[in-house]
């Protein structure tokens, strides 16, 4: 297994946030997070990325426990890519800038080098007219494409995606997901977090439904949107299907 | 757009000048602005003019704060005294920023082992704030050299300046961390996933918009120093203060105080309109279209 989580637990205070996660992803596996707000998506990629320590269980990448406290989690993190909601670029840099700036600095790869690559990783997410932009002057979908090649800079053996779709404008969501598409075609293994429960049917070759904490259902997409076997996933999903999204 | 626009005077909306309809409202909006700014200005100096010149005591503070002669002779003293204002300047600004950023960052760094240094910045900023300037002046500035050291240890400059760094960068350092703790958590979280260290996320994420956004605020301590230099004057050296109290006992005339607050004036004023175009530049290079 590329990525293991075994029986993870996580607590905010006296509020358990999540209780007793286990999940497999295998080697080019796309997995979809999905559930209501806040069902704790987001804080199972931020554990994943070791962004919050972990109260109880394991995390292990390619079979080493990265949930180890003490662990050297910088150098963890550089291998693990992750691409958040509202985009976290760095606005005070312009789109090489901030794609240069972890190869270059936590890499030691040298300026011309790291530029070169990211150039080219921009022009494959048709930026190349943007390189010299900074983030305040695109859209917010060209933005995401920019966090996404940020990521990728680093050459990550997993990337997390934390509903990276939803701060966007409809009309700009598919040019994300074609870079999602992408990506999955190159045989990246991705966890991702989404609300565009078409999407994540398309993409992802499992599904897990996530209620207060819990993964309650984990099947193949066609499986958990055609039949659901638990009585909450059903309700979730016709929640859904009654709003329009699926 | 399209691909086949004609001349822009044939479009709708355009009149015989080929302006759109737009351009042009905005040049008669200018013209109205520009006519009453300049009316307004006139009518208030006019007023100033008029009126002043007729007050009872006009002509005796004319005589004794403007006086042509007096200035004429005091001017070039007192710019060659400034000489020295803006030396204790120059070498008192790079220190307080130096030490303001380091005490900011001291009190923003949250590893455990450095809780004492954390608890120490924190004394630092609360004790140097609450002190006003001249007394810290006074108090470092006789206090140290009272202590019987030598030259050029003893000499009011080092302990005048001193005194200034203490108790700007007291300020400056909080004005930095209210810049740090302005940067979103999602910077730091951005940054971290990509695999940077804390320290690398501080340096090259974090204050890099942390000064971006204080430097308004930094300008104006940095105005105000440039001013609270000529406090030194209380403690010994000649700078411009001390020479125009100089030049005033000596004509009896108070016109070198004015002459001096005009000296500092040439400086501040230019100082402080070459901040707000670096801002304003900073902000057009980097953000997009701005709101009106
Ligand atoms: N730093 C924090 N401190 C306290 N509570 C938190 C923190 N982060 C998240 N939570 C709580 O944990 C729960 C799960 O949050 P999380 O963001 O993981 O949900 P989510 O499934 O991602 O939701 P959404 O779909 O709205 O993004 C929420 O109740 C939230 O209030
Ligand atoms: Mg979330």
């Amino acid at each position: 297994m590329k990525l293991s989580l075994r029986d993870v637990h996580k607590a905010f205070g006296p509020r358990a946030v999540l209780s007793g996660i286990s999940l497999d992803v295998a080697q080019s596996e796309v997995i979809a997070l999905i559930g209501a707000s806040g069902s704790g998506k987001s804080t199972l990629l931020r554990c994943v990325n070791l962004l919050e320590p972990i109260d109880d269980g394991v995390i292990l990448l390619d079979g080493l426990d990265i949930s180890e406290p003490g662990l050297a989690a910088d150098a963890i993190r550089r291998r693990i890519g992750m691409v958040f909601q509202s985009f976290n670029l760095f606005p005070h840099m312009s789109v090489l800038a901030n794609v240069t700036l972890a190869p270059r600095k936590v890499l030691k790869v040298d300026k011309a080098e790291a530029e070169d690559r990211a150039r080219s990783l921009l022009t494959r997410f048709g930026l190349a007219e943007r390189v010299d932009s900074f983030p305040d002057q695109l859209s917010g979908g060209q933005q995401q494409r920019v966090a996404i090649a940020r990521s990728l800079a680093m050459e990550p053996e997993v990337m997390l995606l934390d509903e990276i779709t939803s701060a966007l404008d409809p009309e700009l969501v598919g040019e994300v997901l074609d870079v999602v598409r992408e990506l999955k075609t190159s045989g990246m293994t991705m966890l991702l977090a989404t609300h565009e429960m078409g999407f994540a049917r398309e993409i992802a070759d499992r599904v897990c439904f996530l209620d207060r904490g819990e993964i309650i259902e984990s099947a193949a997409a066609r499986d958990i949107f055609e039949r659901p076997q638990h009585e909450r996933t059903r309700q979730f999903l016709q929640r859904v299907t009654d709003a329009g999204r699926l | 757009m399209n691909a086949t626009v004609p001349g822009m005077s044939d479009l709708p909306g355009t009149d015989a000048s080929g302006r759109t309809r737009r351009q042009e409202f905005e040049r008669r909006q200018r013209r109205r602005a520009l006519a009453v700014a300049t009316t307004s200005t006139l009518v208030v100096a006019a007023l100033v003019v008029i009126l002043v010149p007729r007050t009872p005591g006009w002509y005796k503070v004319k005589r004794s704060f403007f006086d042509v002669e007096v200035f004429s002779t005091t001017f070039p003293r007192l710019l060659s005294a400034f000489v020295k204002d803006v030396q204790i300047f120059a070498w008192c600004a790079p220190c307080i920023l130096a030490l303001g950023m380091l005490i900011a960052v001291l009190r923003s760094v949250r590893a455990p082992a450095l809780f004492p240094f954390r608890l120490f910045a924190a004394a630092y900023t609360d004790v140097f704030r609450g002190i006003p300037v001249i007394l810290t002046i006074l108090l470092v500035g006789f206090g140290v050299p009272g202590l019987g050291l030598d030259r050029p240890y003893n000499s009011p400059y080092l302990w005048g300046s001193v005194a200034l760094v203490l108790n700007y960068s007291a300020y400056v350092a909080e004005v930095f961390r209210a810049g740090i703790e302005s940067v979103h958590e999602s910077q730091r979280a951005g940054a971290r996933s990509l695999g940077l260290s804390s320290a690398s996320t501080l340096r090259h994420v974090v204050l890099p918009q942390a000064v971006r956004r204080v430097i308004p605020p930094l300008m104006n301590d940095l105005v105000s120093l440039q001013k609270d230099v000529a406090l030194i004057s209380l403690i010994g050296p000649i700078e411009v203060l001390r020479q125009a109290g100089i030049d005033k006992s000596k004509y009896a005339n108070f016109t070198p105080y004015v002459g001096a607050a005009l000296i500092f004036l040439l400086l501040t004023i230019p100082e402080t309109r070459f901040v707000d175009w670096l801002v304003a530049r900073e902000r057009r290079r980097t953000t997009g279209t701005a709101v009106r």
